[in-house]
């Protein structure tokens, strides 16, 4: 009991301590975004875009998937942990929100429809991040593997098209399609299974090299159990 | 098929009348000092003969079933199982032909000179001419050339599958001037449902869709940027732009568009083929940035009309699809 009551305490004081020492959204972007976004957030020619009415959507998705900041300007943003921690994290983008521009965009994977979503996934998505959500290439750059992406990101992706994706306005993927692509994708972590060895869910074209590797190792043996057969 | 037939029928009696044929067959004693000719016995073995044939035969057979089940479309499970088949049976059969009915014997045969040349070309005669019935040579010689034609004209069969004969569908496509542009729910495309930010498919309205000259895919682009060769100008009205969507490497379909969010720290715009990475510039005409294709994508005219409704401003470019070597480049 007594260790419960201790657990309230401790959870209270961790509610009104931010309350007391709320971070700047302000202070934190002068800090470590201005440099290439610029002071006012208006970007640097050759360096950033401007933030002005990228509003909150892109923010949450830039600084939650650890994509900004970036150490060089001409680098590709890549999923990594997130620099800042999530109170930090919060300000800013309800700093730069206040900029202008969508808000973090809301998605009910539940409300879509399954066979939609691969549907339109297969005609949108699946040309980079492949059918099975898992990334691949483009020309220029790395298509990420969706499977560790909330349903939030791959909503804010949809509409922002980051780095060389191309972005699908409401007219092209409407608010229920953007639901099944992203129930689709969640669907994708956890495939139904038909037994048999799944390499990974890796796709067809790895499960063939790994047949013919299985099938000519298969027949390797036989030619040498021949050979030895022959030997007088 | 009917003379595929007859020819595993001929083979089934030859295999029949050979068997029934065999014990009445003299058996010849003595040897060359008598001056008759000597029966060699090399390990025949009528059954071994007979299954021979058979696994021939069977294997033909698996053959035939191959192009039945691919022209009946039952599923490539069976395929591989017919295809297997054929293979496996074939492999049998002269492995065991290897093992059972050729000699293994390794002899050099004395020969003595004849004490009568002359009695010589009747001999060979005799030697040379047929026997009642069918040699055990020309029965597994039929067979085995059944069950290579069978199998060759089975794995000949998928090369329908390559389809019709484009003949002229790669220049002489469904656009003309003034047709619009439906997407893909058939409505017609307005300028203002082309978003700068990705691309769309269209087709041509009424049309049939799977030609290979119908899809284009349609994207926008500032029009300070456009660099279009000289006479295609008005190509692009408000820097709305239409490219065939087919690949000119392989004939893929393109479907990625490279998209900058911030052009500067990183790529221009391309349309790209996921098949073999080539991107075309949609700013210049189609031109290839990277990747195999050998020539530029065909570009096609457009006109925005009184509804804002886009329309096609005449035919592609170029002729359209992969490249061959009338069309390496234009």
């Amino acid at each position: 009991m007594r260790r419960v009551l201790l657990l309230a305490g401790l959870l209270a004081l961790g509610h009104a301590l931010p309350a007391a020492a709320q971070p700047d959204g302000r202070a934190l972007y002068l800090e470590g975004c201005a440099t290439c976004h610029g002071d006012d957030a208006r970007g640097r020619p050759g360096q950033a875009p401007s933030l002005r009415r990228a509003g909150a959507q892109a923010a949450s998705f830039y600084l939650n998937t650890g994509r900004m900041p970036l150490a060089d300007p001409h680098d590709e943003p890549t999923r990594s942990s997130p620099a800042y921690p999530a109170r930090e994290r919060r300000a800013l983008i309800a700093y730069l929100g206040s900029l202008g521009g969508p808000p973090v965009p809301t998605v009910h994977p539940g409300d879509g429809d399954l066979a939609r979503g691969q549907e339109l996934f297969t005609s949108h998505c699946a040309g980079c991040h492949q059918v099975v959500a898992k990334g691949g290439v483009v020309p220029g750059a790395v298509a990420p593997s969706l499977q560790q992406a909330t349903p939030t990101q791959i909503a804010e992706a949809v509409r922002i098209g980051p780095h060389l994706m191309p972005a699908f306005p409401e007219r092209q993927i409407d608010q229920r399609e953007l639901d099944s692509i992203a129930r689709y994708v969640l669907s994708t972590r956890n495939p139904p299974d038909r037994g048999g060895w799944g390499i990974g869910n890796l796709g067809p074209i790895p499960e063939g090299m790994i047949a013919w590797l299985l099938a000519g190792a298969a027949i390797l043996l036989v030619l040498r159990l021949l050979g030895e057969r022959a030997e007088p | 098929m009917k003379r595929l037939l007859r020819a595993l029928v001929v083979v089934l009696l030859f295999w029949r009348r050979d068997r029934g044929g065999e014990g009445d067959l003299p058996v010849e004693e003595g040897g060359p000092e008598e001056g008759r000719p000597i029966r060699r016995d090399v390990g025949a073995r009528p059954r071994a003969e007979g299954l021979v044939a058979a696994l021939l035969v069977a294997s033909a057979a698996a053959s035939v079933a191959l192009v039945v089940v691919l022209f009946t479309g039952a599923g490539t499970q069976w395929l591989g199982l017919t295809l297997g088949l054929a293979f496996g049976l074939l492999g049998a059969a002269l492995a065991l032909a290897a093992s059972a009915l050729v000699p293994r014997e390794q002899a050099i045969e004395e020969r003595p000179g004849l004490a009568h040349p002359e009695a010589q070309p009747p001999v060979e005669e005799r030697l040379r001419s047929p026997r009642e019935g069918v040699s055990r040579r020309r029965l597994l010689g039929a067979a085995g050339a059944v069950a290579g034609t069978s199998l060759a004209a089975a794995v000949a069969a998928p090369l329908t599958s390559l389809g019709p004969a484009v003949g002229n569908s790669i220049v002489d496509t469904p656009w003309r001037r003034g047709r619009r542009l439906v997407g893909e729910d058939g409505r017609p495309l307005l300028a203002e449902d082309v978003p700068s930010t990705s691309f769309v498919t269209a087709f041509p309205e009424g049309a049939d869709r799977r030609e290979l000259g119908s899809p284009v895919v349609v994207v926008r682009e500032d029009p300070a940027t456009l660099r279009l060769p000289r006479e295609r100008r008005d190509w692009a009205p408000e820097g709305i732009l239409a490219y065939s969507k087919i690949c000119t490497h392989a004939g893929c379909a393109l479907a990625l568009y490279r998209r900058p969010l911030y052009e500067p720290t990183s790529e221009p715009p391309g349309i790209a083929c996921p098949c073999h990475y080539s991107v075309f510039d949609p700013r210049t005409g189609g031109t290839v940035m990277a990747g195999p294709a050998g020539r530029e994508l065909p570009q096609l005219p457009l006109e925005i009309g009184p509804g804002r409704e886009l329309l096609a401003g005449g035919g592609f470019s170029g002729p359209i699809g992969p490249s061959w070597w009338a069309v390496r480049h234009t």
